[in-house]
């Protein structure tokens, strides 16, 4: 037997997607589609500022307290802890990302702030931007180094290298989106004054 | 030699497929910064094309990695194209809404297309990496 085969913890089953929640998200999802084609303002407004709220403290407090915490743990805490925690946030982040992103850029086509003549369009253009890099951290990387985090986690005997290749990765770009964060605070905060 | 499928040499998929999200980010960055007016077709054209070559680049060097988790690949990244999918759906409705049309529209739904695939492959080659294949 090799040496990681030796060292690598027996892995337990668990659900990679919690099913149960589903139904949940399609409801969340359904809420945002029915609110833009009311073109409901209170409805987008709830949609954008509750997921909004929630997409920002889930990335500060993962980037900043979460991910530290974790680097500090011994593999098999680290193990136990993303076992339960990857599976929740494959399913609330895309979630609330689509519900404030969707409902966002409907607030700011009623505003006027997708027009080149308003004084406050290069702020949302500059919101784009930290979307954009955002989403790309998050697609390219972060969701990936999850998924596969979890899918190794279910062998019988998980390879603790690669967990530990992509919890680092995990770690490194919960930081950066949680610094991104900070800009999206500075940006909207500015775009409401 | 260890047994970990940490140091298996791949081809740089991820990297190339964060630059196709780049690129596609670019293109709705730049329409939507001449928003309700329509952006210059040309530049907006040439970042779709380079989105794309990248993108089929990555599906070129997935293809032709040997001893590869197949099996697993389709598993993963067809039920992301699945998510991606209604994700896709959800904000073509929006354009469509939003009263989008013309050349805007065609650029902006094959960048959402490019988008859509773009994620799926990107998880399904991270996950089946890991796997062994025998």
């Amino acid at each position: 037997m090799s040496a990681v085969a030796a060292d690598a913890p027996i892995a337990q089953p668990f659900e990679i997607v919690p099913r149960k929640a589903l139904p949940l998200v399609a409801l969340v999802l359904l809420g945002v589609v029915v609110a833009i084609a009311r073109d409901a303002r209170w409805g987008l407004v709830f949609c954008h500022v509750v997921g909004g709220g929630l997409w920002t403290a889930i990335d500060l407090f993962v980037g900043f307290i979460v991910g530290p915490i974790l680097r500090s743990l011994s593999v098999p805490a680290r193990i136990e802890f993303t076992k339960r925690l990857m599976p929740k946030m494959l399913v609330i982040m895309p979630t609330i990302v689509t519900m404030t992103l969707a409902a966002g850029f409907q607030l700011a086509r009623q505003d006027g702030f997708l027009d080149t003549s308003n004084p406050r369009h290069a702020w949302v253009v500059a919101s784009f931007c930290v979307v954009g890099v955002m989403a790309v951290i998050a697609l390219a990387y972060l969701g990936p180094a999850n998924v596969a985090v979890l899918f190794e986690l279910r062998k019988p005997q998980p390879d603790p290298l690669v967990v530990q290749t992509l919890m680092r990765r995990f770690v490194y770009t919960a930081g950066i989106t949680g610094v991104m964060q900070v800009a999206t605070l500075v940006i909207m905060t500015r775009l409401v004054s | 030699m260890s047994d970990s499928l940490v140091d298996r040499k791949l081809p740089p998929v991820t990297e190339i497929g964060a630059a196709a999200m780049v690129a596609v980010a670019l293109g709705v960055i730049f329409n939507a910064a001449y928003l309700p007016k329509h952006a210059p077709t040309a530049v907006a054209i040439a970042i779709l094309v380079v989105a794309a070559a990248l993108e089929a680049t990555n599906l070129f060097l997935v293809s032709r990695i040997e001893s590869f988790a197949w099996a697993r690949f389709k598993q993963v990244a067809g039920w992301f194209l699945v998510a991606y999918a209604v994700i896709a759906g959800m904000i073509e409705y929006a354009f469509v809404y939003d009263h989008t049309h013309g050349a805007v529209l065609v650029v902006m739904t094959s960048m959402l297309f490019v988008f859509m695939l773009a994620p799926p492959l990107l998880v399904g080659f991270t996950v089946a990496r890991f796997e062994h294949t025998s």
